[in-house]
């Protein structure tokens, strides 16, 4: 054992430098996600057919194309219309892309959600269209997204294992290495799976936080959840991954 | 700025070329999605049923163990028991195509015990109590009373994910499984022509997933009417 966390440490600079490039991955893949879902979501949700029903198309056709077809789809055949991305791009676009799409479905799904109650009582006291959204529609969808955002985030940090396919030196590539390194596959993946395991549930006590505040400003504070707990807890009870 | 001619781009001749290659992949992705979705519903509901019954320790170690597979990326359990397989001299050699199905049903059945969880959880109080008044043993119980009703409300999720295993099935690309997209990129490859390829291998991924999920939407509506 001993030799194995030598051989560990020996690695240690190649392991955070594939860590670094997940994480990166992960939140540039998830910012772009979340921006696509935003103005997919929200298109979806108005009453315009000519916003609506492209921006369905567009859901369906990312949801439908498996995540690994667009990747390598923007890593082997975009160049040849001239336009090169370097492989970090083609990960975090990817990403975006797919889980874009499948968040989007997530936005329209809880902004159809609220009340409709809210709409009546807005358009009562003659919002203009985008404060509504803004101010009241949006802040009371945003608390019931956020346990689906939180699943699809660390369905991303899993998926960003995918990138190791077109030359990209990211968690999954460096364990390998390791693996060929220390010549113990199980050493090497335990130590991997373990690192992502940490990671899924470092995001997880992050999106708990985030739902926590969203609930608290829409002044539902559960005071049965019990403060910090709730907050690490890995899996939301009521969470149904959303697909 | 100079556009490439786009019959450099898209050859029709490549594209019919290609298309029964593909076709042969998407059997052993066809394979993998309908052994791999038998696999996660049986274990599945095995730990759904196990998570119900066990003792509080071992439930807790059944638990992390369930989390700890679901939070870590499907890529990286493949590669592993690839290894496990391909280094150990001990054991006898077994297909990729047999370690990957196995594995994304094992992965998948951590998701699937979860919509087990919550349609035995949606079984109404009353039937509890029917049961325990009626003094019918656990086996019974679960298999007349309890899983009837609960699996009502569970099938249309078992559907999601099974057609999310079917998108996940490109992942065997890292044990060099060839199914659908392996073949893609291996005919790609070979003839430094992609395009025709991984358009047609979306394509069909499109054609096969995008009518099942409506097909489970829905079932879930009328299923839901009860």
């Amino acid at each position: 054992m001993g030799e194995k966390l030598s051989a560990l440490f020996a690695f240690g600079p190649q392991l955070s430098d594939g860590i670094v490039t997940t994480v990166l991955l992960t939140l540039g893949g998830a910012a772009g996600a979340f921006v696509i879902a935003l103005v997919l979501g929200l298109a979806m949700v108005t009453p315009y057919g000519w916003l609506g029903v492209p921006a369905k198309i567009i859901v369906e056709f990312f949801r439908g194309t498996s995540l690994l077809v667009q990747l390598f789809w923007l890593f082997y055949v975009l160049p040849l219309l001239g336009v090169q991305l370097d492989p970090m791009t083609c990960g975090i676009l990817a990403l975006a892309l797919n889980y874009g799409a499948y968040s989007a479905e997530v936005v329209r799904s809880s902004i159809n959600h609220v009340d409709r109650g809210q709409w009546e009582a807005s358009r009562a006291l003659s919002l203009s269209p985008a404060h509504l959204v803004r101010r009241v529609i949006f802040p009371q969808a945003w608390a019931l997204m956020i346990p689906s955002l939180a699943t699809l985030l660390i369905q991303l940090l899993k998926g960003t294992a995918v990138v190791s396919f077109i030359t990209l030196q990211d968690l999954t590539e460096r364990i390998e290495q390791l693996r060929q390194a220390s010549g113990d596959t199980f050493f090497a993946y335990s130590v991997g799976l373990l690192i992502y395991f940490v990671l899924a549930w470092l995001l997880q006590i992050g999106m708990n936080a985030l739902e926590q505040r969203a609930r608290a400003r829409l002044g539902r504070v559960d005071r049965t959840a019990g403060g910090l707990r709730s907050i690490v807890r890995m899996q939301k009870p009521q969470a149904e991954a959303v697909s | 700025m100079n556009f490439p001619d786009f019959s450099d781009f898209w050859s029709w001749e490549r594209a019919f070329e290609a298309l029964p290659i593909l076709l042969r992949g998407f059997g052993n992705t066809l394979i993998a999605t309908v052994l791999g979705t038998i696999i996660a519903a049986i274990l599945g509901l095995l730990i759904a049923v196990l998570l119900r019954v066990l003792p509080g320790w071992i439930d807790w170690l059944l638990k992390l163990a369930v989390a700890f597979v679901r939070n870590t990326p499907l890529v990286v359990q493949l590669l592993f028991v690839y290894y496990l397989f391909a280094m150990n001299p001990v054991l006898i050699e077994v297909p990729a195509l047999v370690i990957g199905t196995a594995m994304i049903g094992v992965h998948y059945a951590t998701y699937m015990s979860e919509s087990y969880r919550a349609g035995i959880d949606s079984v109404p109080k009353g039937q509890w109590e029917a049961i325990s008044a009626l003094s019918l043993p656990p086996g019974r119980a679960f298999r007349s009373v309890v899983l009837p009703q609960a699996l009502r409300a569970t099938i249309p999720s078992l559907g999601n994910y099974a057609v999310a295993m079917f998108k996940d099935t490109p992942f065997l690309f890292a044990i060099s499984v060839v199914e659908l997209v392996t073949s893609a990129q291996q005919y790609g490859a070979r003839n430094f022509a992609y395009t025709e390829a991984f358009t047609l291998a979306g394509l069909i991924f499109l054609a096969a997933s995008y009518p099942t999920s409506l097909l489970i939407r829905r079932m879930e509506k009328s299923l839901a009417q009860y």
